[in-house]
């Protein structure tokens, strides 16, 4: 059995023994492996790539960028996805601009540890995906198996813009897959992770499990719920979308990032302008709540979306 | 204006060597500092979106660290290296295609005035926040060292207020780790915008940042070309033969205002009659006529030159194309089917 984090360690593993040009760049990568051992053996393995830096996040990515203009492919590990907040400049207004400003591809990817796990705290729980998908010249990645996670990140690394991959934390132990894949979807795809008929969930990342449980507790009840993964919310695959959306003719977003705007918010708009005579019910969404991600599991577990919750909104939209 | 040196009396041959330099140097900044009154009396006829940002006064720091790197090194210039980028290789016509927006200049009008480039010859196209562009550099250099290319060396600018980020202290200390040949140059022009140095840092120099950084530290009289040669020719010299990143801070006050919409009235009239407020160019030309190293009337060929070359480059750049949004392709990827359009 193989983690989603032992997929990751294993993308990068590959990466490095297949191109000469990747390099590991971030806090605590080298010889300790990581903050969460993302990065275990591999300074070891590849002695000189990968290296220990600063905590500096916007030296190290201002540095990736100048390392991607010389021609590496650096993957840069955040320590948690709130710290990019320190190397946003770098990456909205350098790295993305590069390309569509000089013609000069920066492929960069930087890996954020997102999202909720119980004790995490204001500061080491965020969902950032939103923020970075809203910037023009970036990729977003939120895979929510371990297969995406590793296909996905060797994608990363290859395509030539800068990747901004969502790897969810709370996913790095408690998922697990019999080995790692040998094809994969290409970025830009989303996947139906459950097949039905009476109402769609469009989601991504961690909230694809809670999403499935959902389905699952309401297939007891007799409905059949189709769950989509977005997989990537940047490209955001509208047509998968739509055409779930036109089998079941009922929508709920669901996400873990905070309410206002976002990628459930970007989800119904689109089915909205582009797909309003196919839904039988107004379109709903469920996201974290308007506040700090809080530390505590009592406060966590209701801050975030999660399967009861899920089944309770969906209750509500299949009532309409 | 009498420049003194320090040096020791040395040969014939460098003295020869140094006029050379000198007189190459200040060509460059000659050149520099009427491409900028052109364009900002083209701003001044409407001709020109957007700022016009000149260098008056910081030409001698410029072109010294333009002209001592060499090709194959990493240049990012800021907004006042007009000199440098000449120095360093930058088209004349770059900088006029960019200020008028043609479509063949190296930024297509998605990009202007002083944010042009041309990365893939080392010379990184700077964004607005400063300090940004030290990492780059530094990057740059990581990247050189990973492909085992040795002997490069990278150099950037910033101004006394640029010093104050966030974005500085990261990357300077980041260089130090890595231990990496990059040269910061600090062209310390009392004012950031309207802000003086007295509402900007209290240390006593900041040359003394170098101390806190681990690495070595240069103080240079920037309104003195001579002595601007000769200290950023031994910072890229030491960064070269692995001294690590030389951080050096050139004394001047700027000439103008922070852009031509700016008319600099805050600046202290004191200041503008010190030793800081003198003309690095005027100070050279008269190091050049009372060294003997060339006639007055050779200097004013020169300009007659440089005048020329720049009309020549403005009349070419106004008959190009302008970019057509219809056109444009509107696409931020690279990776160009993964783009929402």
């Amino acid at each position: 059995m193989i983690t989603y984090l032992e997929a990751i360690r294993e993308a990068q593993a590959k990466a490095l023994a297949d191109d000469p040009r990747v390099y590991i760049y971030g806090q605590d990568v080298g010889q300790f492996g990581g903050a969460f051992k993302a990065t275990k053996n591999l300074a070891q393995e590849f002695p000189g790539r990968v290296l220990d830096a600063p905590i500096s996040e916007d030296a190290i990515i201002g540095s990736a960028i100048g390392a991607a203009i010389e021609g590496m492919r650096p993957i840069i590990e955040m320590q948690f996805a709130d710290f990019s907040t320190v190397g946003f400049n770098q990456i909205v207004n350098h790295a993305a601009t590069m390309n569509w400003r000089t013609q000069l591809p920066c492929p960069i990817t930087i890996r954020l540890p997102s999202g909720g796990t119980a004790g995490g705290g204001p500061f080491h729980s965020q969902s950032m995906e939103a923020l970075y998908a809203h910037y023009p010249g970036l990729i977003v990645m939120t895979p929510a198996t371990v297969e995406d996670a590793y296909s996905m990140l060797l994608e990363a690394v290859a395509i030539d813009d800068p990747v901004i991959f969502c790897e969810h934390k709370y996913l790095y132990y408690h998922l697990k897959a019999e080995s790692l894949p040998t094809e994969a979807m290409p970025t830009g795809k989303a996947r139906v992770a459950r097949a039905g008929r009476d109402a769609t969930i469009v989601t991504y990342s961690a909230m694809v499990h809670e999403s499935l449980a959902a389905a699952e507790e309401l297939a007891g009840e007799g409905w059949e719920i189709e769950v989509i993964d977005l997989r990537s919310i940047k490209p955001l695959d509208t047509d998968t979308v739509l055409a779930s959306v036109a089998r079941t003719g009922r929508l709920l977003a669901v996400g873990e990032a905070f309410p206002w705007g976002g990628v459930t918010a970007e989800i119904l708009a689109r089915v909205a302008s582009e797909g309003y005579d196919l839904l039988d019910a107004p379109p709903r969404r469920l996201n974290a709540k308007d506040t700090p991600v809080p530390y505590h599991p009592n406060l966590w577990g209701t801050h975030r979306p999660t399967a009861r919750t899920i089944s309770a909104e969906m209750r509500e939209l299949l009532r309409r | 204006m009498v420049l003194q040196t320090a040096e020791a009396p040395c040969s014939c041959m460098e003295a020869s060597e140094n006029s050379q330099s000198f007189l190459k140097a200040y060509r460059w900044m000659l050149l520099a500092r009427l491409v900028e009154e052109k364009i900002a009396s083209l701003y001044r006829g409407g001709k020109i979106f957007g700022g016009v940002f000149v260098s008056k006064g910081q030409e001698a720091l410029s072109v010294a660290i333009g002209s001592s790197l060499r090709k194959g090194d990493i240049f990012a210039p800021l907004i006042r290296d007009q000199a440098g980028r000449l120095a360093f290789g930058e088209p004349l016509l770059d900088c006029l295609r960019t200020y008028l927006g043609s479509r063949l200049g190296p930024m297509r009008g998605r990009d202007g005035n002083v944010h042009r480039g041309r990365p893939k010859e080392g010379m990184l196209p700077m964004i607005s926040h400063l300090g940004a562009m030290i990492p780059a550099v530094a990057g740059c250099l990581m990247a050189r060292r990973f492909r085992g290319i040795e002997g490069t060396v990278g150099a950037t600018c910033i101004g006394d207020g640029g010093t104050s980020t966030g974005a500085f202290h990261e990357a300077m200390n980041l260089a130090a780790v890595e231990r990496l040949p990059l040269v910061m140059v600090v062209a310390n022009n009392q004012y950031a915008y309207s802000t003086p140095n007295s509402r900007q840092f209290v240390c006593r120099d900041l040359v003394d940042k170098a101390a806190g950084y681990g690495i070595e530290g240069h103080s240079v009289d920037a309104t003195d070309l001579g002595a601007c040669l000769k200290t950023l020719g031994q910072a890229v010299d030491r960064a070269r033969a692995g001294h690590g990143p030389q951080l050096v801070i050139g004394s001047l006050l700027r000439l103008a205002g922070h852009g031509e919409h700016d008319d600099a009235h805050y600046v202290d009239p004191a200041l503008k009659e010190s030793a800081l407020g003198r003309d690095c160019l005027k100070v050279a030309e008269q190091h050049i006529l009372s060294s003997k190293w060339a006639a007055e009337s050779t200097l004013l060929d020169w300009n007659e030159e440089a005048q020329k070359q720049i009309d020549d480059a403005v009349a070419l750049t106004i008959r190009e194309p302008l970019p057509d949004p219809n056109q444009e392709d509107w696409c931020a990827l690279a990776t160009r089917h993964l783009s929402e359009g």
